[in-house]
């Protein structure tokens, strides 16, 4: 970074006093990137100051327990938000648990072990998911994939944990066939190509030679994938999973279709729920009362303060880990 | 809510200097508000165009919208699914006056059992939706359909996650039938739902209820109709079992007490008369006492009127029910409050 700037310092200098002309033009292109790197922060503390103000009468007049306090009647204009917030971490712990090791693998396969043939029809078809509309996923969930996890899913897994302890209340009926789980689902798949396209690209960045070397020296592809790929392309990888879980907090459309949008906290993962960004598209509308919009917005709020904590303690890991790496080697 | 009023606010600012800039050719009716009636209101307006050459700018935004730019006096008149009451009218200088009845039918997913033959009564419905009643062959199911073979199915309870007037109505009939649901939920657009998952919109819980085998959800008639979706039959007020009919839809308007209700406020829910449908709203126009533009207010309510008068088969074919002559009568006679018109 020094060095960089330094480097620039010393050749704008003799560059000015020998070509005049192209002075205006490199002040123009300055200001230009200076004002477009000043713009986000503009917008940044905008909508932030936008959102405090819109929720400022939820905010004063329920504080903080907003946060811990699972009501959501708009006929007392009572609020809290633990429903909808435990509704995102779950949905998208669940899409992360299942889209990460899935796309991961994915990636694994079409950069090492794919036949070339197939690797262009699969790459492609892994890119065209991410083209879809998040509607299309909502739909196709609430008519293809609800219907067959209410049939084939729910009903042997919670007859398969009823007499087991925790598992019987995290697997709890009845089968309704939406859910938390199923809005789990839709997201992982409406992630994956996110995570597997970025680590797809890693993959392909590592050089051959770390590769060819660790082949030479007997490592199988097991071995080789687990101890010089996957090291070698960690930050990348963490990256795309990062980029995947940004996209799964703030989904909306698609989970409102198959989520059941009910404000409740249940400890069965096949019970309806709700999640901040539903509620908001739900019922912002029509939202009445001297605090019910007010308290949409505050939830809002709630879910940019989320996503900054989540993805800035995901760079904090990232961090750590390159660190630790650093050291070792 | 004030949040609110400032981005409709925003909104109709943007909307309106779009249509001044397509330019002031016809000064058409401009209104805003409940989606419910939003099918009928187009209807009315091509045909009125067709006869008059003015036509309606209606934005189906929602009742709440509705109300908001009313009260912000950016439309002529606003439409609402949820009455105002007497109070709050008089507070915000408007008046209040319905167009046509909408009613509400609960429909279910429960593989053979034919539509219209399942029968549920108030006090059995309210404890379905309070939670307390969760399998279709519960003694008080059972009780009500003898005969049927009811499954040993969970209930899957479907209820609108936006707000709505359609949820106002329901919620405000549940309320009439069971204390508990009076006591302990109430009645309002949106409400804290004891059980069952939401969907948006009358499509989206018709969507539900058809993918979820063991489902129920109350949906407007029209929608149960176009869709298919078999419905129950109800026992009404009067104890006795109705089906979901034009009939048993006219016989609430008609026999309700129009004439002590202040401003019109009336919901049709629980009625009485022995072949009455017990869940049934009537969907409401908004205009202010005092009009900015008392001309644009007169254009409304021609159309309106011409509405009652012209439009009651547009109505029927669309599954809407046409108020009785003696209630637009009433309606027309309370035209007089509104200064400057005389439609």
């Amino acid at each position: 970074m020094v060095d960089l700037a330094l480097k620039e310092d010393a050749t704008s200098k003799p560059a000015t006093s020998r070509m005049p002309g192209n002075l205006g033009s490199d002040r123009t292109f300055r200001a230009i990137s200076v004002s477009s790197a000043v713009a986000v922060l503009v917008m940044f503390t905008g909508i932030m100051a936008a959102l405090i103000y819109g929720a400022w009468p939820a905010i004063s007049a329920f504080g903080l327990s907003f946060l811990w306090t699972e009501i959501w009647n708009p006929v007392t204009q009572k609020f809290g938000a633990v429903a909808p917030i435990y509704g995102t971490l779950v949905t998208s712990l669940i899409a992360m648990l299942i889209a990460v090791p899935v796309g991961i693998g994915i990636a694994i396969f079409l950069t090492e072990l794919c036949p070339p043939s197939l690797r262009r029809p699969i790459g492609i078809a892994v890119e065209l998911l991410a083209g879809i509309p998040s509607i299309i996923y909502g739909i196709w969930g609430l008519f293809v994939l609800a219907p067959f996890v209410q049939q084939y899913v729910m009903p042997p897994v919670i007859d398969a944990f009823s007499n087991v302890p925790v598992l019987s209340d995290l697997f709890a009926g009845p089968p309704y066939g939406i859910g938390i789980f199923t809005a789990g689902v839709i997201l992982a798949i409406m992630v994956l190509p996110f995570i597997t396209a970025v680590s797809r690209d890693v993959f392909l960045a590592v050089p051959p030679v770390l590769k060819e070397a660790a082949y030479g020296l007997g490592a199988t592809k097991w071995e080789v994938e687990y101890n010089v790929v996957l090291p070698y392309a960690r930050g990348g990888v963490v990256g795309g999973i990062m980029l995947a879980l940004g996209r799964a907090l703030g989904e909306t459309m698609a989970v409102t279709f198959v989520i059941g949008n009910a404000n409740r906290v249940s400890t069965s993962l096949f019970a309806p729920g709700t999640t901040i960004s539903a509620s908001i598209a739900n019922e912002f509308t029509e939202a009445v009362g001297p605090l019910y919009a007010p308290a949409l917005v505050f939830l809002g709020l709630i879910l940019f303060f989320v996503t900054v904590i989540v993805l800035g303690a995901a760079q904090y890991m990232l961090y750590r880990l390159e660190k630790r790496a650093g050291g070792k080697s | 809510m004030k949040y609110l009023n400032k981005i409709i606010v925003g909104a109709v600012a943007v909307g309106a200097v779009a249509v001044l800039a397509v330019g002031a050719l016809a000064a058409d009716i401009s209104g805003a508000g409940a989606t419910f009636p939003f099918p009928i209101y187009s209807k009315w307006a091509a045909a009125y165009k067709a006869q008059t050459g003015t036509g309606l700018n209606y934005q189906s935004i929602g009742s709440g919208g509705g109300i908001s730019q009313i009260e912000a006096k950016t439309v002529t008149f606003g439409a609402s699914d949820m009455p105002m009451t007497a109070a709050d009218l008089d507070k915000n200088g408007l008046t209040m006056f319905p167009t046509v009845v909408g009613s509400e039918v609960l429909v279910y997913n429960l593989p053979g059992i034919a539509s219209n033959t399942l029968v549920l009564d108030g006090p059995t419905l309210a404890n379905v939706y309070l939670g307390r009643i969760t399998k279709w062959n519960d003694p008080a199911i059972a009780k009500l359909n003898p005969g049927a073979k009811l499954p040993n199915t969970a209930i899957a309870v479907v209820h609108r996650s936006d707000g709505s007037g359609t949820t106002f109505i329901f919620a405000n009939y549940l309320g009439k039938v069971s204390k508990e649901w009076a006591d302990k939920v109430g009645a309002a657009t949106a409400v804290d739902w004891p059980v069952g998952i939401g969907a948006k919109g009358n499509e989206g819980v018709a969507g539900n209820v058809a993918q979820t085998a063991g489902a129920i959800g109350y949906v407007e008639y029209a929608y149960a109709a176009q869709n298919k979706l078999p419905w129950t039959k109800l026992v009404n007020h009067d104890g006795k079992v109705v089906s979901p009919t034009m009939a048993s839809f006219q016989s609430a308007a008609a026999s309700a007490d129009w004439a002590h209700a202040d401003h019109f406020y009336m919901i049709l829910t629980d009625q009485p008369g022995a072949n009455t449908w017990p869940i049934e709203n009537p969907t409401f126009i908004l205009v202010p006492k005092n009009p900015p533009n008392p001309a644009a207010a007169n254009e409304a309510l021609k159309f309106f009127k011409w509405a009652y008068a012209n439009g009651g088969k547009m109505a029927e074919d669309l599954d809407y029910i046409p108020l009785p002559q003696a209630v637009v009568n009433r309606i027309e006679a309370s035209w007089k409050e509104i200064r400057g018109v005389n439609p």
